[in-house]
C-alpha cells in the first residue's frame, strides 16, 4: 500500500496533508449524501404530503423540545431540514456541476483557438471575453432571466428555471478558462512537439486536440475545481436574492433566504446549518483546488 | 585553502535518502583554478553548493570535512554562514540574465554588497566598485555604473556578475558553468579574465564545467566526477592529457577535436548493453532502403530573405522589419551533409524554420530536388516536402510530447503520410526502428520522461526517419546533451546517412561538432554568410576573418595530448 501511494507524486502529498484529507472527506460526505438523497433523506421536500405543518419550527435534537425524529430541526413548514438540506445540495451540486461543464467546453475550445490561430481571431475572442468580464455574474443571470421570461410562454418558464440559472453562471465563468487555455496554449505553441506536428502538415484539429489539450489540462483541472465552487456559490447568491430558484424546489441558497426572515426570531437553526453546509462544500471543494494547483505546479510547493 | 574530505551529501525523498555526493575529495590552493568536470547528473553544482551552505532543502551533508583556511564550514551556525558567503566564499552563476537584479542599477548592486559585509561609507562603496568594473575591463566604470542590467551585452554582465563576486574580496570563487550561455568569443574573454584574477588577486577558482575545451584551456588542476563519485583528480595536463582511468579516458575519447575530422568516436556500450548504431533493426532497415531507392534529394536557397516586423517606435509610422536571414544562397548537394555554423542571434534557427515551412521568407526561392519548395503558410498542409524534410531538434525535453507514448510518436508519420496502413505492421515497423537507433523495443509503450536526454534524442532520430525523408534537417540535436551521448548521436546520424543517403542540414554553435559532420560549411553571422565552402577547406584555411576568429576562440585541447 505504502510502496503504491509513493509512487504517486500526488497521492504521497495527500497524505501527508491533514487539511486536504479533511476537505476531501467532507466534500465526499456532501456529495455522496446529495447524489443519494432520495434513498437517504427522510422525507421528501418536495412532496407537500410527507410533511406536516403541525411539526413546524422544531428545533434540533440537542435542543429543548427538539425531536428525535427531525435531527437538525424542522423549519415554519415542518419541513426536516437534513432532507432539505440534501434535495437542496443535491439541487446545488447539479447547478454547479453543469455550469462548471458547459463553461469549460466552451471556454476551452475557445481558448484553445485563440491560442492557435493567434492574430484577429484571437484578438475577437478576446475582447468577447473582456466584455463578458465586465458584467457581473448577476447582471448576466437578470438579463438571460430577463429575456427567458420575455421570450418564453409562462408555463414553460417554471420547468426552465434551472436550465436558466445554469447557463447564466456558466457564461460568467467561461472567461477564466478561455484566458488560461489561450495563455498556456501560447506556451505550448513554441514548443518544439508542437513545432513538429506543424511541420509534418498535421491538421490543425489534431494539433490542437491532441497534441495540446492533454499538455495543458494541469492548470485547466485547478480552475474547473474553483470554479466549481465559485458556481455553486454564485448559484446560492442568485437563489439568496430571489433570482435563482423558487421556494418550492429550494437548493443551498433558497433555503438560507427562508432562514434569514426567522434570523432575529430566535429560530436559528433555519439560518444557520444551511449557512454552514454550504460554507463547509465551497471551502472543502476550494482547499481541493489549491492542493490540485500543487500537484500540478511544483514550483509553488 | 579549501580543504574537502569524505564531502557525502543526501537529499531525503520518499524513496528514502538519495546520496548525490559520495566521499568527495579535493584541495584548491590560493590563485588556482581547479576544474570540476563531470555529465549532468554527477553532482557537480552539489559539491559547489555543499561548499557555500546553499544546498537546496531538504539536501544535508551528512558526513565529510569541510575547511575553508582555519574555518570548519560545517560547523558555522546560519547567521555565520551567511557572513562568510560574499565575504570569503562568492558564486559566480551560469546566466547573467538571471544573476543580476533587473530593477537595480549596477551601481546598486555593487554598493549594496559592498556594504552588506563591510562598514563603509556610500561614496567610498562607489569609488571601490568603479575600481572593480575597470579592472573587469568595463570602459567608463563610473558612468557605465548607473545603467541597469539589460543595458549591457550578455559578456559585459558577466564581467559586472565577476565584480559583484570579487567586491569583497574573496578567497574562493565557485563559478557554475560561467560561460555555458556566452558565445566563443565573449567565453574566452571572460575565461581570460578569470586566468588573470586568479594570477593576479590569487583568488582560488572552482570552475564547475561541462566543457572540456575550457578546462583544459584555463584550469590547473582538474578533479573528475560521475554519479557523484570522485573519479580521479590531479594537474590538468596529466588528468586530461594523458588520461589513465577508464571513464577519463572515455570522456576525452567522446570530445569532437577541433583540429582534425575522425570518422567514428570510439564509445564503449552503453548502460542497457547497447552500442550505437549496432541495434538489429533488419526490417526498418530494409523499409528505409526501399524508400531511398530513388535518388538522393538536393536542396537549393537562392537570395532567400527572412523580416519579422520590428518594434514599434511610433503609432504613426510602421516600424522597419528586423532582418533576421539576408539574401542566402547556397546549394546543399545530394546526399550530402552541410554543416551551418554561427553564433546566436545568426538565424540559424530561423533558417531551419523557414526550410520547413514554419516561417515565410520575404523574397527569394528555394528549391527542393528540382520542384520549387513554397515557404511558410504556402506550403500546402499535404504539400510533398513535408514528408521529404524532417527535423530533429535542439531540446529533447520538449521536441516530443510528454503526453503520447513512444509507440503513438513514432506511428505518426508512418499514418499521417499514408506509409503504412495497417495498425500491427505499423507498430512492429516502430519496434524495429527503435531497435535500429539503438534502444530496445520493449520501450515502445513508456512515456518520454521515463527516458535521458540521449534516448529521447534518439526517439526524436526514429521519429524523422520513419517518414521517410529525403532530407533531414539537425538543429543543435546534441547541444542539450552529455559529450559522451553526443558522440554516440554522432555516430548515429553517421551511419544512417551513409546508409540512407539522407541530405542532411546540421545546424551547430560548435565548430568542432560541425568539422567532424559535414561535408560542406556555411557560416553565418546576422543573418549573411561570411564564408561558405567544402569544410576540410575551410577549417585548414578559413577565408573570412570571422571564421578565422571563431576558430581562434574556440577552447581546445593542447597537441600534445595523448588522444583518441
Amino acid at each position: 500500500m505504502l510502496a503504491f501511494i509513493k509512487r504517486y507524486e500526488g497521492l504521497w502529498l495527500f497524505t501527508r496533508s491533514p487539511a486536504v484529507i479533511i476537505a476531501a472527506i467532507v466534500a465526499l460526505v456532501i456529495i455522496i449524501g446529495a447524489v443519494f438523497a432520495p434513498w437517504i433523506a427522510p422525507i421528501n421536500p418536495y412532496d407537500l404530503s410527507s410533511f406536516s405543518l403541525t411539526d413546524g419550527l422544531l428545533p434540533p435534537v440537542w435542543e429543548e423540545f427538539g425531536s428525535e425524529e427531525f435531527l437538525l430541526g424542522t423549519d415554519d413548514q415542518g419541513r426536516d431540514m437534513i432532507s432539505s438540506i440534501l434535495y437542496g445540495a443535491r439541487l446545488s451540486l447539479i447547478i454547479g456541476v453543469c455550469a462548471m461543464t458547459i463553461a469549460t467546453v466552451l471556454g476551452v475550445g475557445l481558448g484553445l483557438a485563440a491560442g492557435y490561430f493567434g492574430g484577429r481571431f484571437d484578438a475577437i475572442v478576446m475582447r468577447i471575453a473582456d466584455i463578458q468580464l465586465a458584467l457581473p455574474a448577476i447582471l448576466t443571470a437578470l438579463l438571460i432571466d430577463g429575456i427567458a421570461r420575455g421570450v418564453l410562454p409562462p408555463e414553460m418558464q417554471q420547468n426552465l428555471r434551472v436550465t436558466v440559472l445554469t447557463i447564466a453562471i456558466a457564461l460568467s465563468l467561461w472567461v477564466n478558462f478561455a484566458r488560461t487555455a489561450r495563455a498556456s496554449t501560447f506556451v505550448q505553441m513554441n514548443k518544439e512537439y508542437v513545432q513538429a506536428a506543424l511541420m509534418q502538415g498535421q491538421h490543425p484539429l489534431r494539433v490542437m486536440f491532441v497534441h495540446i489539450l492533454p499538455n495543458i489540462l494541469g492548470p485547466l483541472l485547478v480552475i474547473m475545481t474553483v470554479d466549481l465552487a465559485s458556481a455553486i456559490l454564485l448559484e446560492a447568491t442568485l437563489s439568496f436574492l430571489g433570482i435563482g430558484l423558487p421556494a418550492d424546489s429550494p437548493s443551498l441558497g433558497t433555503l438560507i433566504r427562508i432562514g434569514m426572515q426567522f434570523l432575529l426570531s430566535g429560530e436559528w437553526w433555519i439560518l444557520w446549518i444551511p449557512t454552514l453546509f454550504l460554507v463547509a462544500l465551497v471551502v472543502s471543494i476550494n482547499v481541493l483546488g489549491d492542493f490540485l494547483r500543487d500537484v500540478f505546479n511544483p514550483r509553488l510547493r | 585553502m579549501l580543504r574537502v574530505e569524505n564531502l557525502t551529501v543526501k537529499f531525503p525523498s520518499r524513496f528514502g535518502d538519495v546520496t548525490a555526493v559520495e566521499k568527495m575529495m579535493m584541495a584548491i590552493a590560493p590563485g588556482e583554478i581547479h576544474g570540476l568536470v563531470g555529465e549532468s547528473g554527477a553532482g557537480k553544482s552539489t559539491v559547489g553548493a555543499a561548499i557555500i551552505g546553499l544546498l537546496q532543502p531538504p539536501g544535508y551533508i551528512s558526513d565529510g570535512t569541510l575547511m575553508l583556511g582555519d574555518t570548519d564550514l560545517r560547523s558555522l551556525d546560519r547567521y555565520q554562514a551567511h557572513a562568510l558567503r560574499g565575504k570569503r566564499i562568492s558564486m559566480i552563476f551560469q546566466d547573467p540574465q538571471t544573476s543580476l537584479n533587473p530593477l537595480m542599477t549596477v551601481q546598486d548592486q555593487l554598493v549594496e554588497t559592498i556594504q552588506a559585509h563591510e562598514d563603509i561609507s556610500t561614496s567610498d562603496a562607489q569609488a571601490r566598485a568603479v575600481d572593480l568594473l575597470e579592472e573587469m575591463g568595463i570602459k567608463n566604470a563610473a558612468t557605465r555604473m548607473r545603467s541597469y542590467p539589460h543595458q549591457f551585452s550578455g559578456g559585459m554582465r558577466q564581467r559586472v556578475v565577476i565584480a559583484l563576486a570579487l567586491c569583497t574580496n574573496p578567497e574562493l570563487i565557485i563559478a557554475d558553468e560561467p560561460t555555458t550561455a556566452l558565445d566563443v568569443a565573449v567565453q574566452s574573454q571572460v575565461l581570460d579574465l578569470i586566468r588573470e584574477l586568479a594570477n593576479v588577486r590569487k583568488v582560488g577558482f572552482m570552475l564547475i564545467t561541462h566543457d572540456i575545451g575550457v578546462i583544459a584551456q584555463i584550469a590547473d588542476t582538474v578533479t573528475v566526477m560521475r554519479r557523484g563519485k570522485l573519479i580521479e583528480n590531479g594537474s590538468t595536463a596529466q588528468v586530461l592529457g594523458s588520461p589513465t582511468h577508464a571513464y577519463t579516458k572515455q570522456l576525452m575519447d567522446a570530445v569532437p577535436p577541433l583540429d582534425r575530422k575522425i570518422d567514428r568516436f570510439r564509445v564503449p556500450a552503453d548502460e542497457d548493453g547497447l552500442v550505437a548504431g549496432q541495434g538489429k533493426g533488419d526490417k526498418a532497415e530494409a523499409w528505409l532502403l526501399a524508400g531511398a531507392k530513388e535518388d538522393a534529394v538536393g536542396l537549393t536557397l537562392n537570395d532567400v530573405t527572412v523580416t519579422f516586423p520590428g518594434t514599434r517606435t511610433s503609432i504613426w509610422r510602421k516600424p522597419d522589419p528586423y532582418v533576421a536571414l539576408e539574401n542566402i544562397t547556397f546549394d546543399v548537394r545530394p546526399g550530402s551533409i552541410m554543416g551551418i555554423v554561427g553564433e546566436s542571434g545568426s538565424g540559424k534557427s530561423t533558417l531551419a524554420k523557414t526550410l520547413t515551412g514554419l516561417i515565410k521568407p520575404a523574397s527569394g526561392t528555394m528549391t527542393l530536388g528540382g520542384g520549387a519548395l513554397p515557404g511558410g503558410r504556402a506550403r500546402a498542409r499535404k504539400h510533398a516536402s513535408r514528408q521529404l524534410i524532417q527535423m530533429v531538434f535542439q531540446d529533447p525535453y520538449s521536441s516530443l510530447n510528454s503526453r503520447h507514448r513512444v509507440g503513438t510518436i513514432l506511428a505518426e508519420p508512418l499514418w499521417l503520410y499514408g506509409l503504412v496502413a495497417d495498425k500491427d505492421a505499423r507498430r512492429a515497423l516502430c519496434m524495429d526502428m527503435l531497435n535500429l537507433v539503438g534502444m530496445a523495443p520493449e520501450t515502445i509503450d513508456k512515456f518520454p520522461h521515463q527516458f535521458s536526454g540521449g534516448q529521447r534524442q534518439r526517439i526524436a532520430v526514429a521519429r524523422a526517419l520513419l517518414a521517410r525523408p529525403k532530407i533531414l534537417i539537425c538543429d543543435e540535436p546534441t547541444s542539450a546533451l552529455d559529450v559522451s551521448i553526443q558522440a554516440q548521436l554522432l555516430n548515429l546520424l553517421k551511419d544512417l546517412q551513409s546508409a540512407f543517403g539522407l541530405t542532411i542540414l546540421f545546424i551547430s554553435h560548435n565548430l568542432s561538432v560541425v568539422r567532424q559532420m559535414s561535408d560542406d560549411v556555411v557560416v553565418l553571422r546576422n543573418g549573411r554568410i561570411q564564408e561558405i565552402g567544402p569544410s576540410e577547406q575551410l577549417y585548414e584555411n578559413p577565408s573570412a576573418d570571422y571564421t578565422k576568429m571563431l576558430l581562434s576562440l574556440t577552447p581546445v585541447m593542447p597537441k600534445d595530448w595523448k588522444l583518441g
